[in-house]
């Protein structure tokens, strides 16, 4: 008995038969944990998807996940999860790409890509190129930042509040009645790379030392 | 937008209005020498409007803002505005540990909790390859159908007044009211219940509430249900409001990314219970229903036929549930009861590891799909080794639904909208997210 999780047809030849339709537009692929992950190079997108669609019959694009590594080259990860009907099968199409370098938009292959890639743009701030509607779709109207970044914090720059002035809501810098409590309770021999509360006092402070003596001419005489 | 504009008057060509009164008398042939798209004095400009549909509108499912442009009655094209419930939830859980972010799948599909909760489970035992006891399964998949039944209650029941008919709701209602008491019962909350956990379940249920259960399918809910329904299933007017409402055709189903009841109503038999079978579905015994047309009463007719169904997989999971534990053993994962806290000291050191720190998975990437009562519900789960999600994206399965909004949508009346917009069964705390 192993997880209970759901079962799709093996993934025994699925690599290789892609390598054969993709050949050299594929940079790397992987068969862990049971799923199959593609790795595309960001120009061949379209090609390399509309290929899996037509010749390997993964006929639904279910979901485009954007995951964020800030220390990459190239930070953002693009991920095209594909659902095949008929083969009951599948798999995920990984692309790099960073903040300047748009990819190549696949909604002329699946309608519902418009929205998916939408939010990748909002949340993220990957660009899409020809992506017909590129508007931002889950944040406030006139939000600016892209809150999934890494580097976004929890609590984001702005709160809002009813102006009793205006009228109306208003967004203002954001204010902590209290400090943001984030508790990590990784164990320190286990990876926790930061100093605990109380640490600091263990390390002897470093002697200021001497002066250092003025040079002649800065002497005012 | 678009203005068209459409000019109606007596320098308009004959025909367009022909039964208008023309009070300066006939119109020679040649027009009078008029020029009749330059508008007169007089005439009476009709433009396409936009009009604002919600964000606060009972028949808008929530807070949905859908800005319509209109040619008199008929729409043109609809902009589905969503995000006004977004709360950050991906955001938050990148910020909790594996099991503090799970109660957040209750609140995303407030309509059938345990069902978000089910997959979001299934992808941690995936990456932790953790196995679970049988008991836990079936408990899982008996809970996760009674949740069906309770989310397709509510939506028939909405579906049915927003098309104009009240009794259905309110007696549906009750029916839904039982399922919050069966829930309360087994884990002690009505809405939000975070019952599944990593590894299978938090408590195990009381036999009463089993046999309650069993009672409630054997008498009380398929007579309300069967007679709720029988008032709409054929009824005239229900069926004037529903048939060849918001077509879709199946090669639209697929290329849209539909799922669901959405997939099946176009006629494409696809479940994930069937086909990609999680914790003891593969030893159920149901139906896929499917619908012929792929129109609005299609999908309608699809949920009440699932809800019989789910109501035999129910009498199913009571009937062989197998005694045993109700979650994992492995302490690095699952954490003692109370009782056994007292005796062992290994089990409260367990206890507090797990309550503060967490468990670790290990290092990789799934993408997890179950069938929500609404259609494919994913969680995409990258995990970096530590004791938090480096990343979970949530697949919703109302995104791809609601995008579709503006094809199905298309040519037919304003008063439409609210029958296929049920009909996709729309929830914003799972779209917004």
């Amino acid at each position: 008995m192993s997880a209970p999780y759901p079962r799709y047809a093996s993934n025994d030849g699925v690599i290789a038969e892609a390598e054969r339709l993709l050949g050299t537009r594929l940079n790397g692929a992987s068969d862990k944990v049971g799923e199959v992950r593609l790795d595309v190079a960001r120009a061949e997108i379209v090609g390399a998807l509309q290929a899996l669609r037509d010749d390997m019959g993964y006929q639904q694009l279910m979901e485009i996940a954007g995951v964020d590594y800030p220390d990459r080259p190239e930070r953002f990860e693009v991920v095209y999860c594909l659902l095949s009907l008929t083969r009951n099968h599948r798999i995920r199409v990984h692309v790099a790409t960073d903040e300047a370098n748009p990819v190549p938009s696949v909604t002329s292959l699946w309608p519902n890509a418009g929205w998916l890639e939408r939010e990748v743009y909002d949340l993220l701030g990957v660009l899409f190129d020809g992506n017909p509607d590129l508007r931002r779709i889950l944040t406030d109207y006139g939000f600016s930042g892209h809150p999934l970044r890494k580097d976004f914090p929890l609590t984001g720059f702005v709160e809002m509040r009813y102006s009793e002035d205006e009228k109306r809501v208003v967004y203002g810098p954001v204010k902590l009645a209290q400090d943001m409590r984030n508790f990590d309770f990784l164990s320190p021999w286990e990876g926790a790379e930061y100093q605990l509360p109380g640490d600091e006092k263990a390390r002897v402070p470093e002697s200021p030392g001497a002066q250092t003596p003025l040079k002649a001419d800065e002497i005012k005489r | 937008m678009s203005t068209r504009t459409v000019t109606i008057g007596y320098g308009d060509t004959a025909g367009v209005l022909p039964e208008t009164p023309n009070p300066h008398g006939p119109v020679p042939a040649d027009g009078g020498g008029l020029d009749a798209r330059k508008p007169t004095p007089g005439d009476f400009e009709a433009q396409n409007y936009t009009i604002n549909f919600g964000p606060q509108h009972p028949a808008a499912h929530g807070v949905l803002r859908l800005v319509m442009e209109l040619d008199g009655e008929l729409v043109e094209r609809v902009d589905p505005h969503v995000g006004l419930l977004h709360r950050g939830t991906e955001k938050l859980i990148e910020h909790k540990t594996y099991l503090q972010a799970l109660p957040y799948f209750d609140r995303l599909d407030y309509c059938s909790p345990l069902c978000m909760e089910h997959t979001y489970v299934l992808a941690i035992e995936k990456l932790l390859g953790l196995e679970v006891p049988l008991r836990a399964q079936y408990l899982r998949v008996l809970f996760a159908e009674l949740t069906r039944i309770g989310n397709h209650l509510l939506n028939l029941g909405s579906h049915v007044m927003d098309v104009g008919a009240m009794t259905p709701n309110l007696w549906l209602f009750e029916l839904r009211e039982d399922t919050y008491g069966f829930f309360e019962r087994a884990s002690g909350a009505r809405m939000h219940m975070a019952w599944f956990r990593p590894g299978g379940v938090h408590q195990d249920v009381p036999l009463k509430l089993l046999t309650d259960i069993g009672d409630w399918l054997d008498v009380r809910f398929p007579k309300l249900f069967e007679d709720a329904i029988s008032l709409v299933a054929d009824n005239r007017i229900f069926k004037q409001r529903n048939v060849d409402i918001g077509l879709v055709s199946r090669d639209d189903a697929i290329a849209w990314g539909f799922s669901g009841p959405m997939i099946r109503a176009a006629g494409i038999p696809w479940d994930i219970r069937k086909s990609q079978p999680y914790d003891v579905y593969d030893r159920m015994d149901f139906d896929v229903p499917v619908g012929t047309k792929g129109d609005c009463y299609d999908r309608f007719m699809v949920r009440v036929e699932e809800v019989r169904q789910s109501m035999r997989i129910i009498k199913q999971c009571l009937a062989e549930l197998p005694e045993g534990p109700i979650a994992s053993l492995d302490r690095k994962v699952v954490p003692p009861k109370r009782g056994e806290m007292k005796q062992s000291m290994e089990a409260l050191i367990h206890h507090f590891k797990l309550y503060t720190e967490g468990f670790h998975v290990p290092e990789g990437e799934v993408y997890v799909a179950t069938e929500s009562p609404k259609g494919e519900f994913g969680v995409f789960l990258v995990a970096d080794g530590t004791n938090k999600p480096y990343r979970c994206k949530i697949r919703p399965t109302a995104f791809s639904h609601l995008q579709a909004m503006d094809f199905m949508m298309k040519g037919h009346m304003l008063a439409d909208t609210t029958a296929v917009l049920s009909a996709i069964d729309v929830v914003f705390g799972e779209c917004d997210r």
